[in-house]
């Protein structure tokens, strides 16, 4: 069974072609690099994914079934998350505040609806242990690391029951040790059987953590091979056009 | 969860590598609203000193009254504040509330409402709240639905609420009259237990906001839009109902704190309140909340109240010239702001 398929998708904004006859499959569980130069269509192609806008023409496929997005929670729904470049935290709110915003745990008492604190502080160490990251549910998100707040930005989806990541850049402008934290992170959501679409311009990132990497060129997919069959000088001459597809 | 097998390795739940600010440099303790109580114990324990007069019954209630109608507004201000808005139009609100609850009571005064007791006075105070509420729909929808500026929504505001008010009364100060007029001194200028009604109003509702604020969704909703409203929309929270909410709620604390100031004059005049919106943020501000939103809460809103109202009443007790309070207030705004920087300087290097 393929989690995601895309057939023949395209997408034009006025007179610009920003995506032309995209076909990809992702495999529940599997880790796919998305790689290409601004301007590639990886952005456009990940808004369409993310139910930012439909596209323009083609389908798309989620576990077999066809599936029409309109607005981002028409894709949350079915069991996609995105984690956003600057990660969409709440700086003045906890962490638990953050993983929870938007879905909070209520306690009814009479005719009001309380915050249930405890509960929601404790399912959020939960999903910080389960992701190794040292991170305190009720610590302010504003004094963390970038790799605690990928961690919690990360710890979102996985509360949503996510099936499907998309995250954008998770390690531009973080430090070395968080780059690691990160693609830890990463490693850990693939053990529990989510699938990734990792979006970074940086090679050495992509190939430690994907099994796959898809490369754009000027809205169109020039290259999806397995990581292994590939090296990082073929996927930079297939960014910039010196080698046309593989 | 059961779908992750612990991997081998070390649990992480002791968090050794992860440094904890103390207790005394986290949370109340270390916000600015403490700073600023800590600041207005010591004004008061100086004052006290100084004059026999401050701590005298009848100065204490009349400080009190005094910094409830601004505390009231505060309060709605604040939460405002808290979401990165403004709401310059309160003072204004005020003032056309008053004046609305006092026309219509007058009014009412000789019809079939006489008959029916406290009719005449529960109408006349809905048709008040009810044009705060008006004012904040207005206000709530043209910047949340329309999109423009808080800041210029509100200053147009303030000077349409203003010239209405003048424009209905004709200039000329509107009382309140007819068979519950009575009842509308107690509940709006009477004591309770000795305490003027106006202080219980604003520690009631301050300890209502403070529970909605921290302990329901809505409050957790308020201050994600003022710290990343873009996330906040993001996640699904219903950004627009938010925003028209937290202006709806300040026109009514504006509008409830009018009422009750027709209570304390006897009169709703049309430039009743003026100039209030600027003490009521800066209040907010002294006691704590943030301009740029995602910072603020009652305790502030009230201590930033009273000390305004504390140096304004020891001012008067020390024979000063009453010009010098605004001189003083505007130094405040500016130390609080300050001391509150210099703090976060020093934590963060």
């Amino acid at each position: 069974m393929s989690l995601l398929v895309l057939q023949d998708v395209g997408k034009e904004f006025g007179a610009i072609r920003a995506l032309s006859h995209v076909n990809l499959t992702i495999k529940p569980g599997e880790v796919v690099g998305l790689m290409g130069d601004n301007g590639a269509g990886k952005s456009t192609l990940v808004k369409i994914i993310a139910g930012n806008f439909p596209p323009s023409h083609g389908r798309i496929l989620f576990e077999d079934r066809e599936v029409h997005f309109t607005k981002p929670v028409d894709a949350r729904s079915v069991g996609i998350e995105v984690v956003y470049q600057d990660l969409a935290l709440a700086d003045n709110l906890t962490a638990a505040a953050n993983v929870f915003l938007g879905r909070e745990m209520r306690r009814k008492v009479g005719p009001f609806s309380f915050l249930d604190h405890a509960a929601m502080n404790r399912r959020t160490a939960e999903l910080f242990r389960e992701l190794k990251s040292e991170t305190r549910p009720d610590d302010v998100v504003r004094a963390m690391s970038g790799g605690q707040r990928q961690a919690v930005a990360i710890a979102r989806t996985r509360l949503a029951k996510a099936k499907l990541i998309l995250m954008d850049e998770p390690t531009a402008a973080i430090s070395v040790r968080q780059v690691a934290e990160v693609l830890d992170l990463i490693r850990r959501l693939k053990d529990a059987g989510i699938a990734v679409i990792l979006i970074s311009h940086r090679m050495p990132d992509v190939f430690a953590v994907c099994e796959r990497v898809i490369v754009m060129r000027r809205g169109t997919k020039v290259a999806d091979k397995p990581i292994d069959q590939s090296s990082p000088e073929e996927v930079t001459a297939l960014i910039t056009g010196a080698k046309e597809a593989a | 969860m059961s779908e992750f097998s612990p991997a081998a390795g070390t649990e992480t739940n002791d968090f050794s590598n992860v440094g904890r600010t103390r207790w005394w440099r986290r949370g109340f303790f270390a916000s600015q609203t403490a700073y600023v109580a800590a600041a207005l114990i010591a004004i008061m324990i100086v004052m006290s000193f100084l004059s026999s007069a401050f701590l005298s019954s009848g100065n204490l209630a009349n400080v009190a009254k005094n910094f409830s109608f601004v505390g009231i507004v505060t309060l709605g201000v604040t939460l405002v504040i808290v979401t990165g808005g403004i709401d310059l139009s309160v003072g204004s609100t005020m003032a056309l509330s008053a004046i609305t609850c006092a026309i219509v009571m007058q009014a009412l005064s000789g019809t079939v409402f006489d008959g029916i007791p406290l009719a005449g006075m529960i109408v006349s105070l809905g048709a008040g709240l009810g044009v705060a509420l008006l004012i904040g729909l207005a206000n709530g929808f043209l910047i949340a639905r329309v999109g423009l500026s808080p800041f210029v929504t509100t200053l147009g505001m303030l000077s349409i609420v203003r010239g209405l008010a003048y424009a209905v009364t004709e200039g000329r100060g509107q009382a309140p009259t007819g068979p519950d007029v009575d009842m509308f001194y107690n509940i709006t200028d009477g004591n309770l237990a000795g305490i003027p009604v106006a202080v219980i109003y604003l520690l009631v509702l301050a300890a209502i906001m403070g529970v909605v604020l921290h302990h329901t969704a809505f409050g957790r909703h308020v201050f994600a839009l003022g710290g990343n409203e873009k996330a906040a929309a993001l996640t699904g929270i219903a950004v627009e109902r938010v925003k028209i909410a937290v202006y709806v709620l300040s026109a009514l604390s504006a509008g409830f704190a009018g009422i009750l100031m027709v209570g304390w004059l006897g009169s709703a005049p049309a430039n009743l309140a003026t100039g209030y919106e600027l003490t009521i943020i800066a209040a907010a501000v002294i006691g704590g909340a943030n301009l740029n939103g995602g910072i603020g809460g009652p305790a502030g809103a009230v201590i930033g109240a009273l000390l305004i109202e504390v140096i304004r009443n020891g001012l008067v007790l020390a024979g000063i010239n009453a010009y010098w309070q605004i001189v003083l207030v505007g130094g405040i705004i500016i130390l609080a702001v300050l001391v509150d920087r210099l703090r976060t300087l020093r934590m963060t290097s």
